[in-house]
């Protein structure tokens, strides 16, 4: 047992672990934090992606030991109150989703694709970098239109702040 | 996953003292291969030393004629780095074409190598720019230290620190992408050493891990054109064989990824 300290979307949390946990078994099991999915649990489909530190992993892939002292940010983290994230926003204007499974993974992906990107995005680039998200539902359509959508409100709501 | 015991090494040092106190340690670097295979019981370390976090394994020097990725330097940073893409764009292309964009945050140059999986990308530049791996040993040519599948020279308890490639006049990597895993079905990395050598180096192709590709050396040699390639046959002897394709057709991948290289290389 180890006890990993983390900063989950802007808190401070100490848990006790076994050193084999997953990042996204602390997430869900242990800070009740379900909006992360497990969907193949191989690091093939993308439902678990947060960031960390910044940066958009698979939390299936990651030992929460290798977080200790990170920053982390999951789906439950990117709204400010009842405002959604202009992803998010985008996502629901757009019906970027059928199920809803994949949907946590590909909006935290598609944050951190818009945030490398900026302005430069099309649509090959959006298919491109969303190769590591799955979805079994929407043939990928919409969701690639609301990450398009998203890019341009991301960029409005930057220069507003 | 079976239960382990993690340890984070804040250096070198300390990562071989815990390796020496442990009964049958792993070391971890970016996790993306060691993670899935543990957590399909494939390989149940008694301890992982975590050796992400050791500063003197990150970054990327150019000096002189030589380019050295440290061994933790994850690919994204690789393919992001403004001396990779300048003096050897060919690597920043391989690494943004390997895994995906949250495994290219993760995943490092020294994990793929010491794992030395017989579909990796890595090892082919290794191999056809005649690079050296450095370890807190010794230096080992990229020839000596690919031992075949899965297996390296490297010694337990060996980590390496760095990978040192002399900067080529040209060179092209490319490859056909399993369209699941991303591993490369097969890969062509091919290299014109300032020196005029030309090495060529497959991956994905051989049962025996990453080969290189002597009759395409040799035509490169003579004439460093893709169409140089067309009169060359590649034996399917000795070639991977599965569900995702056959030995002839890897065979054929091998001369047309070839030529790709070559014409991405300019």
């Amino acid at each position: 047992m180890s006890t990993v300290k983390l900063t989950v979307n802007g808190k401070a949390v100490a848990v006790d672990v076994e050193d084999r946990t997953l990042l996204v078994q602390v997430l869900r099991d242990h800070l009740n934090l379900t909006g992360t999915h497990v969907g193949c649990d191989t690091s093939q489909c993308g439902a678990c992606v947060v960031h960390v530190d910044g940066r958009a992993v698979k939390s299936c892939t990651m030992l929460a030991g290798q977080a200790d002292g990170a920053s982390v940010t999951t789906i439950e983290g990117i709204a400010k109150g009842d405002e959604l994230h202009p992803m998010q926003a985008a996502f629901r204007d757009n019906h970027g989703l059928q199920c809803g499974y994949c949907t946590p993974g590909m909006i935290m992906s598609s944050i951190d694709i818009v945030q490398r990107h900026g302005g430069q995005l099309d649509e090959a680039t959006v298919r491109q970098e969303l190769e590591g998200n799955i979805c079994r539902c929407t043939g990928y359509h919409n969701i690639v239109k609301a990450v398009l959508d998203a890019a341009g409100r991301m960029k409005v709501s930057q220069a507003a702040e | 996953m079976y239960k382990t015991t993690y340890h984070r090494a804040s250096s070198v040092d300390e990562a071989i003292s815990l390796f020496g106190k442990s009964s049958e340690a792993k070391f971890l670097a970016g996790g993306q291969t060691l993670l899935p295979v543990m957590k399909q019981r494939l390989a149940s370390p008694s301890d992982v030393i975590d050796l992400g976090k050791i500063k003197e394994l990150q970054g990327v020097e150019l000096s002189g004629d030589v380019l050295t990725i440290k061994a933790a330097t994850t690919y994204y940073d690789i393919m992001t780095n403004a001396d990779v893409k300048k003096v050897i764009p060919a690597i920043a292309h391989l690494t943004s074409v390997l895994g995906d964009p949250a495994v290219r945050y993760r995943g490092t140059i020294g994990g793929s190598i010491a794992n030395n999986d017989p579909a990796a990308d890595f090892p082919a530049a290794l191999v056809a720019l005649a690079a050296t791996v450095k370890t807190n040993k010794r230096s080992i040519s990229a020839d000596d230290f690919f031992k075949g599948l899965f297996t390296t020279a490297l010694e337990d308890g060996e980590i390496i620190t760095a990978v040192s490639f002399p900067i080529p006049a040209k060179a092209g990597y490319e490859k056909m992408r399993h369209p699941a895993s991303r591993f490369a079905l097969t890969g062509v990395f091919v290299a014109q050493a300032k020196s005029g050598e030309v090495r060529v180096a497959a991956t994905g192709a051989s049962q025996s891990g990453v080969m290189r590709v002597g009759a395409i050396e040799a035509a490169l040699k003579a004439n460093w054109s893709p169409s140089a390639i067309d009169g060359v046959s590649i034996s399917a002897n000795g070639l991977l064989a599965d569900i995702h394709g056959t030995a002839e057709y890897r065979a054929n991948l091998v001369k047309v990824m070839a030529q790709r290289a070559v014409a991405a290389a300019g």
